[in-house]
């Protein structure tokens, strides 16, 4: 499997221009929400999610993963119609998993991506049901095969998403 | 002590975050409703973040598409026009048949001394993007406050039942649909009368709760809204029964396959004004098919709408209907009376006896039936105009055909219609 152990040495450290780092997570936002409508089959993919895996694993630092995706989180549930802070709080725990992995293991190549995404889209899942259900008191039913299936497709789309966004990265 | 803190910096950050993020969120369940004031500018922010672009791209799309559409991509549109009409023409037979019912319900009504809720004026409005989540049902249109929108508004389509607006912003309002799992419309089945209350599920899908497991529910049936809610107007299509089966404590599981098409809305209409009316009886300003027969009957004279059918046009042009009727070689004479209700969804149909004589109005031309059942022959082509003699001599035949000008639709029947716009008062 192509997930190596590599230390801190190794790793390198990628950073973002301020118009990427605020740009991708809006642009990401705005067709989460506007291409679902246009194309139905579009609302089984989670871009906010996957930009938020793309940045905190590119900058391999917990503390700034976890506030992208806190913030990510946030404006996707302002966008929403339930209480605020569902996906936030969802996205923050990606946010720091997916930083925290990435100051780890080299997840550079398309095979660890594919296996990051499907698995940080799991965990996602997992937290937005657990804090709906559990705090928000939204009735939601758990299906392992339509999370599997999401998954599959939220993994292959990042795979090629990542490539596209691995241009804007910038050597820290 | 401060080694501790350094070390385990990264956790602790984590878990203060998503410990504010869970009180901020507990504070939102506790206060509850969609009107909650604390987060309302927040909202508003990212709503001004994201909307702008999502109308821009819309107005951009809708232009291309226009100007391909309605310069380029012309191809079948004469074969469109001639289905369109052929179909205007049917509609318009049914609506004969339609008003009549809804002037004999009207009439009832007011026996009843019953209050009708009519929709007074509509917005127009375009979806231009959803919540950006699979899991809440939303989505997002283009007005808001400024265009008379405020919460709790129905929002429909010709189909039926879309949702209800549940924030307003400025210029855009977020409309939480039928198949959100926090939504619910009080509804009803056409056929049994059974009343129910239709809720979303986590997985998009409908369902009519609350009926009990001893009722006879068939797949197919039409869901209404039953206006119980306070909030849709009653008898808007919310769906059809797609699949009945025994669910827990007594009651049915129903699932509802939504009568408008909730994933793909592109236009909707905002109910921004409701009236409640008593009904109104002489057929409510719609013009009964014994008006229209007579009013093309060769042996009655022209004789404009009295007073008995105020609003009949509030244009205050004549009505045409697009029907020639024309009579078998019996005559009929001016004096008569016929109210029954023309049933000419067929070729040949027997009016409803109950319908017969139901509103003997003596201001209207009439053709007086003596109380038989008049036999009424509808068709569209020429081959239909010559037909033989009544079965007696006092049935006449009646046949009707399309005219050959366009003419001016029927007003419509009392069934909850969409409205038109605010620009054309209902």
């Amino acid at each position: 499997m192509p997930i190596t152990y590599t230390s801190g040495e190794q790793i390198e450290v990628y950073r973002f221009s301020i118009p990427v780092t605020i740009g991708v997570p809006l642009l990401a936002l705005f067709l989460q929400a506007f291409l679902p409508r246009r194309l139905p089959f579009f609302s089984i993919f989670d871009l906010p999610l996957l930009v938020t895996i793309f940045f905190a694993m590119a900058r391999r630092n917990p503390i700034t993963g976890l506030f992208t995706g806190a913030g990510i989180g946030l404006v996707q549930d302002m966008l929403g119609a339930y209480p605020i802070g569902i996906f936030g709080i969802a996205k923050t725990v990606v946010g720091y998993g997916a930083s925290s992995l990435g100051a780890k293991l080299d997840v550079e190549n398309a095979g660890a991506r594919f296996l990051v995404t499907l698995g940080f889209y799991l965990v996602h899942q997992a937290v937005y049901f657990a804090v709906a259900r559990g705090m928000v008191n939204l009735t939601m039913n758990w299906s392992w095969s339509r999370g599997i299936v999401a998954g599959l497709a939220n993994a292959f789309l990042g795979v090629g998403l990542y490539f596209v966004l691995d241009k804007f990265k910038q050597r820290a | 002590m401060e080694s501790v803190l350094g070390r385990h910096r990264n956790l602790i950050i984590f878990l203060g975050v998503l410990f504010l993020q869970a009180l901020g969120l507990a504070v939102q369940v506790k206060r509850g409703g969609p009107d909650e004031q604390d987060t309302r500018l927040i909202r508003i922010w990212a709503v001004d973040a994201i909307t702008p672009f999502e109308r821009a791209l819309i107005r951009v799309q809708n232009g291309a598409s226009g100007i391909w559409q309605e310069y380029f991509f012309l191809r079948g549109v004469r074969a469109e026009n001639r289905r369109l009409n052929e179909q205007i023409e049917q509609m318009r037979l049914d609506q004969v048949r339609l008003s009549e019912d809804a002037g004999q319900a009207r009439r009832l009504q007011q026996l009843l001394a019953f209050k009708e809720q009519v929709i007074a004026r509509t917005v127009p409005a375009q979806v231009i993007g959803s919540s950006g989540s699979d899991l809440s049902k939303s989505i997002y249109i283009d007005k808001g406050s400024d265009d008379g929108v405020a919460q709790d508004m129905p929002v429909i389509t010709a189909s039926g039942v879309v949702g209800k607006v549940l924030r307003v912003y400025p210029s855009t309002s977020l409309v939480l649909l039928i198949n959100d799992q926090s939504s619910g419309v009080g509804a009803l089945l056409d056929k049994s009368r059974l009343q129910g209350v239709v809720h979303g599920t986590p997985n998009g899908e409908l369902m009519l709760e609350h009926i009990m497991s001893d009722e006879k529910v068939a797949p197919g049936e039409t869901v209404l809204s039953s206006g119980g809610d306070q909030i849709f107007p009653k008898g808007f299509p919310i769906g059809t029964v797609t699949h009945v089966s025994p669910g827990r404590e007594m009651f049915l599981n129903i699932k509802v396959k939504p009568a408008a098409d909730l994933n793909r809305l592109e236009e909707v209409l905002v109910i921004t004004a409701k009236e409640e009316r008593e009904s109104v009886a002489g057929n409510g300003g719609r013009m009964r098919a014994a008006d229209i027969l007579a009013q093309r009957l060769p042996s009655v004279p022209d004789k404009p709408l009295t007073a008995s059918t105020p609003g009949a046009n509030p244009a205050g042009a004549k009505p045409q209907t697009g029907l020639q009727a024309k009579t078998s070689s019996k005559p009929i004479t001016g004096n008569t009376n016929m109210t029954a209700g023309a049933s000419p969804a067929g070729t040949a149909k027997t009016a409803s006896p109950a319908a017969v004589n139901a509103n003997a109005d003596p201001q209207s031309p009439h053709i007086n039936m003596a109380n038989r059942p008049e036999r009424v022959a509808v068709s569209g082509d020429t081959a239909a105009k010559s037909k033989a003699p009544a079965e007696n001599g006092l049935s006449p035949q009646v046949s009707l055909e399309p005219d050959a000008t366009p003419a001016k639709p029927l007003n419509p029947p009392s069934a909850p219609q969409p409205a038109p716009s605010e620009d054309t008062p209902h």
